[in-house]
């Protein structure tokens, strides 16, 4: 198996993802006629059983979600997260830029399940081309009748990585600094001005009108059973091939790298891969047969994240790149919480203290002490996550960091 | 070029739009000049200085005066790894200017970010927003040449 497997870019670069009648015939908002017409709470139980798990890196049942909203709110928003941060990433934008149509009719099936008419697409200020292309993709759209009564805004954010948290997203949508809120409440209890809503992943919403059209059993039985489906993967860094892929989501993680990948660039070896992000775990070469699905990759202490997967070749300073990745948690720390302010400005500090050969064993063992405080207290994803590359690669490669203490 | 209250105006419509009116005067202005900061407090009912910290928490929207192009280098680890270091140097000496520099004529200004998305093809910069791909310190000064 070292094939992709195209659903939601099945048909990429062979339709115009601004007009909604190319996509219309090639079987496009069926999805989401066949929503309408069913009953909210079965629509949700559809989405429930297919398995569908959010894409934006939490792997939240989407379904599940959907059901929290409560029934009797007059308003209520759907939230289409399209802030794509996470360094390495790109995949929400290549879904747009093939297949937009995809994600307004998937925001429209989960307006049609949680009754709400009013959808905001957040994309983020780097974006400003997808900005424009979802504005003439939602006017086709709507001038075609294709979403009906069902709205949706767009709005931009303006380069702060804290913002794909959802609910600094939502405060940033609001019009304030996108500092994330305690929870609970929730979003869908108490979102976007205070009323209940869902936020979901551009990729999530774009599974959804194949997820309808062919029902929800079929989506179950693609790729890993707990999280089925198929995944956008972008591969960075010492690869033949920097490109984006679609697979199953029980894909192999070598698969990836050697097979779709092409290999290591220039026929060196592999150093380590890092999946999700920058705020991904290193895996060393003795984990790459490992289903890339949210469990498996959990289970060798790893996390699918976003799907990046950036390759670092045996030449790679592992140290190195990681003091560049801890400089990265300092400057997006919202600021907020002390243990992310405070703990992201020391990782940085100590991890250029042993990039540049002037640390002790005592600094190694002060910045894992650390870690586990800001995992434990942190208030946000950022905070907590800051610190994985920096333990995974102690772990992993502790060789690296003997190499360059005194 | 636009009045800067035309600008805001235009945003005012949206609930809680103000960084939207901050986009729309970069649009114009290539930052926020205090006047109009001023203005889009005063229209989306805030404070000036809750204006000032929504300005001035996102990397992208400025209070200080920029030059015409804005030029962004992405130092995150896919571009690091790619040369990002090499590039940053041959930029600053191209230019004689360091990052959060303008250079004397007011032509380009000098600006670090991360990771904008495009890391198909590392190191990236983008000028004005528009990405440029696999840009080597080689290649920089027919680059630049293209921004008059
Ligand atoms: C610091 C931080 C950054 C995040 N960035 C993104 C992002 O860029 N895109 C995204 O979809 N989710 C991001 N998330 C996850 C969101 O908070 C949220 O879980 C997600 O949008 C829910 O959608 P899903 O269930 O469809 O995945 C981020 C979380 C944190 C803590
Ligand atoms: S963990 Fe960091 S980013 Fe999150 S709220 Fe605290 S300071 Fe802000
Ligand atoms: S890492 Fe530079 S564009 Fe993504």
């Amino acid at each position: 198996m070292a094939e992709e497997m195209r659903v939601l870019l099945e048909y990429a670069d062979k339709i115009n993802p601004e007009i909604a009648d190319e996509y219309v015939k090639i079987g496009g908002y069926v999805g989401l006629e066949k929503a309408r017409k069913m009953d909210p709470n079965d629509l949700i139980q559809e989405v429930r059983s297919s398995g569908l798990r959010g894409r934006g890196g939490a792997g939240f049942n989407a379904g599940m979600k959907w059901s929290f909203v409560p029934k009797n709110a007059e308003i209520k928003y759907v939230v289409c997260n399209l802030d794509e941060g996470e360094p390495g990433t790109y995949k929400d934008r290549i879904i747009c830029e093939k297949n937009a149509q995809a994600l307004l009719e998937g925001m429209a099936i989960c307006g049609a399940a949680i009754d709400s008419n009013q959808g905001y697409i957040y994309c983020r200020g780097e974006y400003p081309f997808i900005v424009k292309l979802l504005k003439n993709a939602i006017k086709s759209a709507k001038e075609l009748g294709a979403l009906g009564d069902f709205n949706i805004e767009v709005r931009m954010g303006a380069g702060a990585y804290v913002c794909g948290e959802e609910t600094a997203l939502i405060e940033s949508i609001e019009g304030h600094r996108g500092e994330p809120r305690f929870k609970p409440p929730f979003p869908g209890v108490a979102g976007l001005w205070g009323v209940p809503t869902v936020v979901n992943n551009v990729e999530t919403f774009a599974c959804l009108p194949s997820i309808l059209t062919n029902g929800a059993a079929w989506f179950a039985g693609i790729g890993a059973a707990k999280y089925p489906g198929t995944k956008v993967l972008t591969l960075t860094g010492d690869t033949n091939n920097p490109t984006y892929f679609e697979v199953p989501t029980d894909y192999i993680l070598r698969d990836v790298i050697y097979k779709l990948g092409g290999g290591v660039k220039g026929g060196k070896k592999l150093k380590a891969v890092q999946v999700g992000g920058t705020s991904g775990a290193f895996i060393p070469e003795s984990n790459l047969d490992t289903p890339i699905d949210f469990d498996s990759m959990g289970a060798i202490g790893a996390a699918l994240g976003s799907g990046a997967v950036f390759v670092m070749d045996e030449t790679r300073d592992i140290v190195d790149i990681v003091s560049r990745i801890s400089k990265f948690f300092e400057h997006e720390s919202c600021g907020k919480c002390n243990p992310c302010r405070e703990g992201t400005f020391r990782c940085r500090e100590i991890m250029e203290k042993i990039n540049s050969g002037k640390a002790t064993q005592k600094d190694i063992d002060n910045i894992l002490l650390l870690s586990r405080v800001m995992k434990k207290a942190a208030l946000c994803g950022l905070g907590q996550a800051a610190p994985i590359p920096i333990e995974s690669t102690i772990k992993h490669f502790a060789d690296e960091y003997a190499r360059k203490i005194v | 070029m636009a009045d800067y209250k035309d600008i805001i105006a235009s945003c005012k419509d949206q609930k809680g739009g103000i960084i939207e009116a901050f986009h729309a005067l970069q649009q114009e202005f290539n930052y926020i000049p205090r006047e109009a900061l001023t203005e889009a407090a005063r229209v989306f009912g805030i404070s000036e200085a809750q204006a000032y910290g929504v300005a001035t928490f996102y990397s992208y929207l400025s209070v200080e005066k920029r030059g015409k192009y804005i030029i962004r280098m992405c130092e995150s680890a896919p571009c690091h790894v790619a040369g990002a270091d090499e590039l940053l140097k041959a930029i600053e000496k191209e230019l004689s200017i360091k990052v959060g520099e303008t250079t004397s004529d007011g032509k380009f200004t000098l600006e670090l970010t991360e990771c904008v998305g495009q890391c198909q093809a590392t190191p990236v910069i983008t000028i004005n927003s528009e990405p440029l791909f696999n840009v080597t310190a080689e290649v920089l000064p027919q680059v630049l040449s293209a921004y008059k």
